[in-house]
């Protein structure tokens, strides 16, 4: 019986610490953890949780009917809409709230059409200062449709 | 030994009983199940990239998508351009690589008589076996059941292993919270079923958002009918940005 003894405060004791590591498990591990794999199931959320900033072409297609037809119609038709007019998932939400401005072609159009030996020989470039000189690229072509005439 | 029919139904039931479970258990894992608020399956959905050379201008509209999508401090980037160029050779053997403000404002024309020259995009590779989340120590960076690498900020430690651990340069230290940041592949968009916002402001196509679960996903077409490459791939990091005739100088 005494020896026994030994056994069972020894038992006690590895049971006794059992208890607190999971303790501390149980506080220090967050919800959600291993759920998805090694990281916190919740983190997915976080991420997803940011603000949207560009509302998307079809955001925009909902309501500007008639200057999709006339982008369809050109060489700008694969252009996102947000691409030359910037972030509006604000003005998406609701039109009052946020105007876009109108970008100046001055400096929009040469973002890409600025002539440079690094583009790719199929797309149209020019070199700005030959070809327009400081005239804004819109007096000749209209962008959305940006065939001369 | 022989099995009457009462054992024999009592087994079925039991079966019957613990498949159920056993299905829910697996879809846990493979995370077929979502949150409540969200329609969107994870495993529905492998993420990737398709970029295509010929086609990128290097006018840096995605350089700046994101960090207008992201609010990225100026300064880093998430996804940038670089300008190869690419002499004669011998000198072909070091091509001259710059990225001016990871082309935020585009590329100021420089000629080299005679250099091939063209521009790459590059961003995270959400690669399937990445080497940054292989050495984070506390379980920060994550690979996702859809494809996705990603930072779990209120773990990261900042220790930075992660950022040298990136074969592609593709992490960053935040300024001010000092923890890792990188492309999420704009997972609050791709989630919500609209494109990356690089992609979204691309103006000649040159990325495309893929999911290669989605049999419908021209990725299918994209990698069955051209030459495609990923970066780096002696270093077997499964990259999943594919690029369309990318030049063997490329790093």
């Amino acid at each position: 019986m005494k020896e026994s003894g030994h056994l069972i405060r020894l038992a006690i004791l590895f049971a006794a610490g059992l208890a607190v590591f999971l303790l501390i498990r149980q506080a220090l591990v967050p919800p959600g953890f291993g759920k998805y794999g090694h990281f916190r199931a919740g983190a997915l959320d976080d991420v997803r949780a940011h603000p949207i900033r560009f509302a998307g072409r079809a955001a925009c297609e909902m309501c500007h009917e008639d200057k999709l037809k006339e982008l369809k119609s050109g060489k700008h038709a694969g252009v996102g809409c947000e691409a030359c007019h910037g972030a509006q998932a604000v003005h998406a939400d609701d039109p009052m709230k946020s105007k876009p401005v109108l970008p100046d072609t001055t400096s929009l159009c040469p973002r890409c059409h600025a002539a440079n030996s690094a583009k790719p020989k199929w797309f149209p470039q020019v070199v700005v200062r030959d070809h327009a000189g400081t005239e804004p690229c819109k007096s000749c072509h209209q962008p959305h449709n940006p065939k001369i005439g | 030994m022989s099995t009457t029919r009462r054992e024999l139904l009592s087994q079925i039931s039991k079966l019957l009983i613990v498949t159920p479970a056993a299905a829910a258990y697996l879809d846990r894992l493979s995370g077929a199940e979502t949150g409540p608020a969200s329609k969107y399956l994870m495993a529905d959905h492998y993420w990737a990239m398709a970029i295509d050379i010929e086609k990128c201008i290097g006018c840096g509209n995605c350089v700046r998508g994101c960090a207008a999508e992201n609010g990225v401090p100026r300064g880093y980037f998430r996804t940038w351009v670089e300008r190869y160029e690419v002499g004669a050779w011998p000198e072909s053997e070091h091509p001259e690589v710059d990225s001016p403000d990871g082309g935020f404002e585009g590329f100021p024309e420089k000629s080299r008589p005679g250099a091939k020259s063209f521009f790459v995009p590059k961003l995270c590779n959400h690669c399937a076996h990445s080497p940054c989340v292989q050495v984070c120590p506390v379980g920060a960076t994550f690979e996702t059941p859809d494809g996705l690498v990603l930072v779990d900020q209120t773990y990261c430690l900042g220790c930075r292993y992660c950022v040298q651990a990136c074969p592609y340069g593709c992490r960053y230290i935040l300024p001010d919270k000092q923890v890792v940041d990188k492309c999420t592949l704009c997972y609050h968009r791709i989630s919500k079923g609209l494109t990356t916002a690089c992609c979204e402001v691309c103006p000649t196509g040159a990325r495309k958002l893929a999911d290669l679960k989605d049999p419908k996903d021209p990725i299918h077409e994209f990698l069955r009918t051209n030459s495609v490459q990923v970066l780096k791939p002696h270093m077997a990091t499964g990259a999943k940005v594919y690029y369309k005739s990318l030049d063997q100088s490329v790093r």
